[in-house]
């Protein structure tokens, strides 16, 4: 899905955390929003899927405007910097939660459900972990259940805040790489929130440079690297 | 070399954790195991037929009835009204929340006899409300609904006190991923929100009930005291005990006594029976 960010500003009481900004994100592109703390990366992210609404400014799906559409409709597959999983469930209740969710209309059937699970155990290569609860899974693993969560519902787009950043450096890579596979096999645009450089770098088609709430630079990683636009970016890349 | 070298850092000595254990059963011994026996023996000191018989009596009857139906609506009324003010408080953000806090508490630190006297003064006959009220056949003051509000007054904290840390520490999060994941208001708050704070919404509804149940001093100025009619097992007991009936007295106190274990008992019955779920709910 191609999504388009039309001057959207958000305001937190007299803190600005965005000023109107810009974007067009391409159908099927895997873009990474980079910055330093603070530079509203978070608040752009949820803006996008319906968890904040913005203070001015639209937010265009397909070309139709999105901005007030709420988070359910919106058919965001969101990945939470802290996972977010259901605590009291079990990984399979986690990822079966939203198709559980939907109207009796289209709610598959308990078998299909069970079957759909399955197989996004299977693509996040934890088959066997369906019985178990959070607590009992690493940071790795629970990052993918999230993913899978997120998948289930088949999203129009994934969306991720800093789906790497709490884990060590050696799952980080693994899972950089298992982000990449899903991304190319579903297709989905996906829009993923870092401040870690080289992560944005390796892992993106298209890198938007943020700080202080403005977009600095949008471009692909070497164009990034070869032509910084101004010296936040230059000073940002070379740290 | 002696154990004690290999002694983890936040492990005291053997010594002044002998001590510290026996201090604290000691004072449980004291304070509480002591008068709880001395209650049984009390009951039962002219023979368990006596106790029986006292029991037996019209008013002692309609007392245990009438606390019974007090803490069954009560408690749920408060187990509800706790669940939305803690919810409002620690879900959104607005301003005033520490003032509303603080008011949610007002009722620790108000005397209950104080409490009493309001709801008297407000709804009394003498008040332009209260009249109206008990002309047209609705007496709070020395009634049913009276005590209900008492009750619901001294024991409303307790829910909310016991959810609103439990909540604050467990975030929006959870929410709202099941609202990105396609789910309606109503069955976040069932399927994520109410799962996540059950342990702590239990605590606080035996701790609310086995408040409801023992309250006194409300209770005791709404009331009135009429025995047979609004007369609960706190102030019978009372009554019991100021003319002299102390084995009908300390019979009617084991009841109130044993009532509380029930609940007790429950609550360690349930714990036990989902202690692995209780672990999982618990922040990894
Ligand atoms: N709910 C909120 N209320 C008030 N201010 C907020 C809120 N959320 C974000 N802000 C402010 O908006 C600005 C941008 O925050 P945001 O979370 O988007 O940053 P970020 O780029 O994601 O940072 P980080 O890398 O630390 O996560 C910050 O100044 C922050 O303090
Ligand atoms: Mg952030």
């Amino acid at each position: 899905m191609h999504i388009e960010i039309d001057e959207i500003s958000k305001q937190f009481g007299a803190t600005a955390a965005l000023h109107p900004v810009s974007l067009a994100i391409p159908s099927g592109a895997l873009v990474a929003l980079l910055g330093p703390s603070g530079s509203g990366k978070t608040t752009l992210l949820r803006i996008l899927g319906g968890l904040e609404y913005p203070t001015s400014g639209r937010v265009l799906f397909d070309g139709q405007d999105a901005t007030g559409l709420t988070v359910q409709q919106r058919r965001a597959g969101f990945v939470f910097q802290s996972y977010a999983l259901f605590r009291h469930m079990t990984v399979f209740d986690n990822i079966a939660y939203g198709l559980n969710a939907r109207p009796r209309a289209t709610r598959p059937q308990k078998a299909e459900i069970a079957r759909r699970v399955t197989k996004l155990l299977d693509l996040i290569q934890l088959p066997d972990i369906g019985a178990r609860y959070p607590s009992q899974l690493s940071g790795g693993q629970r990052q993918r259940v999230a993913l899978a969560r997120a998948l289930a519902i088949e999203p129009r787009m994934l969306l991720l805040d800093e789906p790497f950043g709490a884990l060590d450096a050696k799952v980080r890579k693994e899972l950089r790489q298992g982000l990449r596979d899903i991304h190319d096999t579903t297709g989905l645009t996906t829009v993923f929130v870092t401040h870690d450089q080289d992560e944005a770098m390796e892992l993106a088609d298209v890198v938007v440079v943020m700080s202080m709430g403005r977009i600095e630079q949008i471009g692909k990683p070497q164009d990034i690297r070869a032509r910084p636009a101004t010296p936040f970016v230059r000073e940002f890349i070379s740290a | 070399m002696s154990d004690a070298t290999f002694r983890p850092a936040t492990e005291e000595t053997p010594l002044a954790r002998r001590i510290l254990i026996g201090l604290a059963v000691t004072g449980l011994l004291i304070l509480v195991f002591a008068p709880l026996v001395a209650v049984f023996v009390e009951a039962l000191r002219d023979g368990i037929m006596a106790s029986l018989e006292s029991l037996a009596s019209r008013d002692a009857w309609a007392a245990i009835k009438l606390t019974l139906t007090i803490a069954a609506i009560s408690v749920p009324l408060n187990a509800i009204f706790g669940v939305a003010a803690a919810w409002f408080i620690t879900k959104f953000d607005f301003r005033g929340k520490a003032f509303l806090i603080t008011l949610i508490d007002l009722p620790f630190s108000v005397s209950p006899v104080v409490a009493g006297l309001c709801i008297v003064l407000t709804f009394g006959a003498n008040s332009a409300m209260g009249a109206w009220l008990v002309d047209n056949g609705y007496p709070i003051v020395f009634a049913m609904p009276g005590i209900i509000l008492a009750t619901m007054f001294v024991t409303f904290p307790f829910v909310a006190r016991e959810l609103i840390p439990v909540m604050i520490e467990q975030g929006r999060a959870e929410e709202e991923a099941a609202l990105t994941l396609g789910a309606g208001g109503w069955r976040v708050f069932w399927t994520v929100t109410l799962p996540n704070i059950r342990w702590a919404l239990l605590y606080g509804v035996l701790l609310c009930n086995a408040r409801a149940m023992g309250e006194f001093g409300a209770v005791a100025v709404v009331s009135g005291k009429i025995r047979g009619e609004t007369a609960t097992i706190p102030t019978t007991i009372e009554m019991l005990y100021q003319e002299y009936l102390s084995v009908a007295a300390f019979t009617l106190a084991a009841v109130l006594a044993l009532l509380a274990l029930v609940t007790l008992v429950l609550k360690t019955l349930l714990e036990l029976r989902h202690a692995d779920q209780l672990a999982a709910t618990h922040r990894h």
